[in-house]
């Protein structure tokens, strides 16, 4: 009887100890289904750049990937374009590509913001926003590494420092 | 082991208080109540009983109803406490939430952000009060159904005396039950109870049905919860916003970029004061503007093909749609419902140059706010380049024009205008009711003509596979409390006790239904009403 009971409870308190792992597991991994898996290939897309040039994220394999995403309203964005600007010119020639992905703002305010700037890197142009739709974006600035394999390997949000720019980019450098 | 043997040979679990079978009182401090405590029947609530191992210490954890309470408590105020402040997901993104907070509301926002009140309602420990709630609710009406279940069953017609005199509803009468009892017998059966006899005892009972109502009402909420709890299943629950302006074609997000919308123009009508039905006439003057209808013409679209993202697609109509308020445009398990809306948000702007002087004009230009061009060319020699564009201007801390948002809220241009005799061209800063000449006074100036404005449609996006779930659970739930609510348990006891008669009654709610019943019963039989022993008692104070 009592033997019996102890198993009845056991099974009945490890049936609702089931159901609520899964929740709270499926309520923390529902963050990451908002953005790209870490780990998980990288989104394809292909965007034209201020220049009119085509840039196609697989083209870039056997290279790093520095994808920025930032719109000229935004102000950290603002902030973190020099040291980009710098630590591109650092790392362009040795394997990290950084690609400016603006956030479907008209063509002008960016040509003239890249101008103001004086910036160096490609700004590609999200006119319908599939590609931030594609990358899961949200809050500006957000900024994802991609490996030279093509692989997720880090996604941040909110400013960056020129030393976590130049940090980011050795972590991919093949 | 430790069951308790009854004098009448039954045999009940440990902890019972009243016998299952014949009521007698089994623990001795019982005994000396006048009235015995019939909830639950007397039954051995397994949870008091029991208490070694630490699965049972869990078990009666949950199992207490104060602990219940006092988790729904809790996860009240901590309900309560998450409005105080909006979401994380409300608040606007143009800046992280872990700057957003402190930036907005000072350290009440900090302590907001930093106790994780942002994101409550998905939070690790809110979700444990929820869950604990459910957990309570299983536990304690099965450790409170299953023995009251068990006692009603075994119940005999015969009780034993101590348990009839410790009835609420009990009397004594001195006359022989026999010649009455096959009239007792038929009253009781017309008035619909289940009627059993046992050596001439009579035991009539109706309404058992009634005391299963609040463990089907748990059972209902249980299934509710279980619906809540689907909607964290990937693909289960979507609920997005989708802004889509006129003219345009947008991805609808969550459908792996399988389907696109068009709005077509949006629709805001209001009642007309002499057009709609003349009892509205005072209300409309009173408001103003009341409206009638939010519409969205919409032209749903299905991807065709594989592409990459960022590349042009090829898009095939699905169908045309009118969304209003309440008729949402459904496909698959989508629906998009008209949730809100922005009248005539700018979309191009005209300005014509002309002299000073003169007051001779050049031409005009016409800017598409969304998609400006670098030089406008008027003919003649005139030509306008723009040389810095802010969609939603304002000036910065450092008193530099910079922009809030890309929407043209309030668009502003620094133009160069270059014309015949100014081959190099003025500069001039035009914002709405503003112009500046930074350079000093210009020849030239551009009038501001017109504007073309669009509306915008916002639309939810929603898909909800859970709620057929939370239906049913609704409909078990309200079962539960109909048949708790509007059904009696009600007994009647006559034994017979050497020379006299006893009566004793029993319901959960309602003795006056219930005393009613045995007055019509025993009437013309001789046998006494029976007293109420507590309100004779109250009479007594």
């Amino acid at each position: 009887m009592k033997k019996r009971r102890l198993v009845m409870r056991s099974v009945i308190l490890l049936i609702l100890g089931a159901a609520v792992a899964y929740t709270l597991y499926a309520n923390f991994t529902k963050e990451d289904s908002k953005k790209v898996v870490m780990g998980e290939k990288a989104p394809d897309f292909v965007l034209v750049d201020l220049d009119g040039e085509t840039h196609r994220l697989s083209d870039y394999e056997g290279q790093g990937v520095f994808l920025n995403f930032w719109g000229t309203y935004c102000k950290p964005c603002e902030r973190e374009m020099p040291y980009m600007d710098n630590q591109y010119k650092q790392f362009k020639d040795n394997g990290v590509q950084t690609l400016a992905v603006n956030v479907g703002e008209s063509e002008l305010a960016v040509s003239k913001f890249t101008e103001r700037h004086n910036l160096s890197f490609p700004i590609l142009l999200d006119k319908d926003g599939q590609v931030q739709t594609a990358y899961k974006i949200g809050a500006l600035p957000a900024t994802y590494l991609i490996d030279k394999e093509g692989k997720v390997v880090k996604y941040h949000t909110g400013q960056l420092t020129e030393e976590m720019i130049k940090d980011f980019m050795e972590e991919v450098q093949p | 082991m430790n069951h308790v043997k009854c004098e009448c040979g039954h045999v009940n679990p440990h902890g019972t208080i009243l016998c299952e079978s014949c009521g007698r009182v089994l623990v001795e401090s019982e005994k000396e109540k006048k009235l015995v405590d019939m909830r639950y029947e007397g039954s051995a609530r397994r949870s008091q009983t029991y208490n070694k191992t630490f699965i049972d210490k869990i078990w009666n954890f949950f199992s207490s109803v104060k602990v219940g309470v006092w988790l729904i408590v809790i996860t009240l105020v901590a309900s309560a406490l998450g409005t105080l402040l909006p979401q994380e997901m409300y608040i606007p993104p143009v800046m992280p939430a872990s700057e957003f907070y402190e930036d907005q509301y000072g350290w009440i926002g900090k302590l907001f952000y930093d106790l994780g009140f942002h994101n409550l309602y998905s939070s690790w420990w809110y979700l444990i009060l929820i869950a604990s709630i459910g957990i309570s609710l299983v536990i304690c009406s099965l450790d409170r159904m299953i023995p009251l279940w068990r006692a009603l069953k075994a119940q005999r017609v015969t009780r034993h005396e101590g348990f009839l005199k410790r009835q609420r509803v009990f009397g004594v009468t001195e006359v022989n039950l026999d010649d009455s009892s096959q009239k007792i017998i038929e009253k009781l059966k017309a008035k619909r109870y289940n009627v059993r006899e046992e050596d001439g005892n009579i035991l009539a009972e109706k309404g058992r049905f009634s005391r299963w109502g609040p463990y089907v009402n748990h059972i209902g909420l249980i299934i509710f919860l279980i619906g809540g709890m689907l909607r964290f299943v990937p693909g289960m629950y979507i609920d997005e916003v989708l802004w889509v302006r006129e003219g345009e074609t947008k991805l609808i997000p969550e459908t792996d970029g399988e389907y696109y919308l068009k709005n077509n123009e949006f629709i805001l009508e209001v009642y007309d004061k002499d057009k709609d039905n003349e009892a509205f006439s005072e209300a409309i003057e009173k408001n103003g503007m009341v409206a009638k209808n939010y519409q969205s013409n919409v032209t749903l679209y299905k991807k065709i093909g594989e592409t990459v993202a960022g590349q042009e697609q090829e898009l095939e109509k699905v169908k045309d749609e009118a969304i209003q308020v309440n008729q949402p445009l459904k496909f698959e398990s989508f629906a998009l419902y008209q949730v809100d809306y922005k009248m005539d948000e700018l979309n191009q702007m005209t300005f014509s140059l002309s002299n000073k002087q003169k007051n001779e004009t050049f031409g005009e230009l016409k800017i598409d706010l969304y998609n400006p061009q670098d030089q406008y060319d008027l003919g003649n020699g005139y030509s306008v380049e723009i040389m810095s564009y802010f969609p939603d201007f304002e000036f910065n801390t450092e008193g530099e024009p910079t922009t809030k948002s890309k929407v043209p809220n309030n668009p502003a241009f620094v133009f160069k205008m270059i014309t015949p005799d100014k081959q190099d061209g003025e500069i001039s800063f035009v914002a709405i009711q503003q112009t500046i000449e930074p350079f000093g006074d210009n020849d030239y100036k551009l009038d501001f003509v017109g504007i073309d404005t669009l509306n915008v449609s916002a639309l939810t996006v929603r898909k909800d596979l859970t709620l057929w779930i939370l239906a049913v659970g609704g409909i078990i739930f309200m079962i539960g409390v109909a048949q708790g609510s509007y059904w009696n348990h009600r007994r009647i006891w006559i034994r017979k006790v050497n020379d006299e008669v006893w009566v004793a009654g029993h319901t959960n709610k309602n003795w006056h239904g219930l005393k009613r019943d045995i007055e019509l019963v025993l009437e013309d039989t001789g046998i006494k009403e029976p007293e109420d022993q507590v309100q004779k008692e109250e009479g007594q104070e």
